[in-house]
């Protein structure tokens, strides 16, 4: 089943990134606030009980994919 | 004394580590391939060097913490062994859930290459006996990564803890944000474990040891790392 994890830096941890992209978008006149700078991981994981899917993610997401002192994710089974 | 330089795909100080640790301190120093399972025998120090392991891919050191080689390097530092984390090194040693915390993007969002001053917050470790506490010595930095972040109870503990063990400070020693250059939290530039074994910091001693080449800066910890072989 295909597997999309959104990390997201935590609130409260500083995003450069985000505030650079942010005065960018000032720059171009459009008016926003809070852009904050995640990742997007796709994938195929093998099964067909998307509980037990999502639950193998998480567990990738434990490992490796996410590092919990500054991140959080969302997992979504397509 | 025998030092075992972990290499993984995309380090780049790993030379660095190899010409003070063997040309300059006249140790035995070996390279040790990510994909080796055990560090060479009778290896006292391990020194995780700086670069762009992997590529930085995922997080910086978050692919490297993986490789075969850190699973032993995990069990010499349970065992008590050292081991050194400089730069890429230290956000390996992170990853690997060595050291606690994560270093993140600079505050400026550039990488910063300068020579940067510590203060020595703990001189009673291995990696720094040999000089004084509140010493301020002189050591580059070249990073993008080293906005030390940590959670703020988690923080109070490492501070409480005595588990800061360098702060970037002025060259008189004065403390204060003007003086970081990366954002760190509290002006962390290098913290220590529990047990007092395992050392990350984001400047580069190795790289200011060698009077050939410049100020030589990173020599007392070199000499404090000396001192603590032969005791033992």
């Amino acid at each position: 089943m295909k597997v999309r994890v959104s990390v997201q830096l935590k609130p409260g941890i500083l995003d450069p990134q985000g505030k650079a992209v942010e005065q960018g978008l000032h720059g171009f006149g459009f008016a926003v606030d809070h852009v904050r700078i995640g990742r997007l991981i796709e994938m195929d994981v093998p099964g067909t009980d998307p509980e037990e899917v999502k639950a193998r993610a998480l567990a990738m997401c434990e490992k490796l994919l996410v590092n919990p002192v500054m991140e959080k994710a969302s997992i979504e089974v397509l | 004394m025998r030092v075992a330089v972990p290499v993984f795909p995309g380090s780049n100080c790993d030379h660095d580590a190899l010409h003070a640790c063997g040309t300059i301190m006249g140790w035995e120093t070996i390279p040790v391939w990510h994909q080796e399972t055990r560090l060479p025998e009778g290896t006292e120090l391990v020194f995780v060097p700086g670069g762009f392991s992997y590529g930085d891919y995922l997080r910086c050191g978050a692919i490297a913490a993986l490789a075969p080689i850190m699973a032993d390097v995990k069990r010499h530092a349970d065992n008590g062994g050292l081991v050194l984390g400089v730069c890429n090194g230290f956000q390996i040693l992170c990853e690997a859930q060595l050291l606690p915390g994560a270093l993140l993007r600079n505050e400026s969002l550039r990488f910063i290459h300068t020579d940067v001053h510590l203060r020595v917050e703990r001189a009673d470790l291995p990696f720094t006996r040999a000089l004084k506490a509140g010493e301020v010595f002189r050591v580059p930095i070249a990073h993008a990564e080293g906005n030390y972040t940590l959670d703020p109870m988690e923080l109070a503990d490492l501070e409480a803890r005595g588990g800061v063990a360098f702060r970037y400070c002025s060259e008189r020693g004065e403390i204060g944000e003007s003086h970081v250059p990366n954002g760190a939290m509290n002006g962390i530039a290098g913290i220590v474990n529990l047990k007092g074994n395992v050392l990350g910091m984001m400047p580069h001693p190795e790289r200011a040891v060698d009077p050939k080449l410049g100020p030589t800066g990173g020599l007392g910890m070199f000499f404090s790392l000396a001192d603590s072989f032969s005791r033992a």
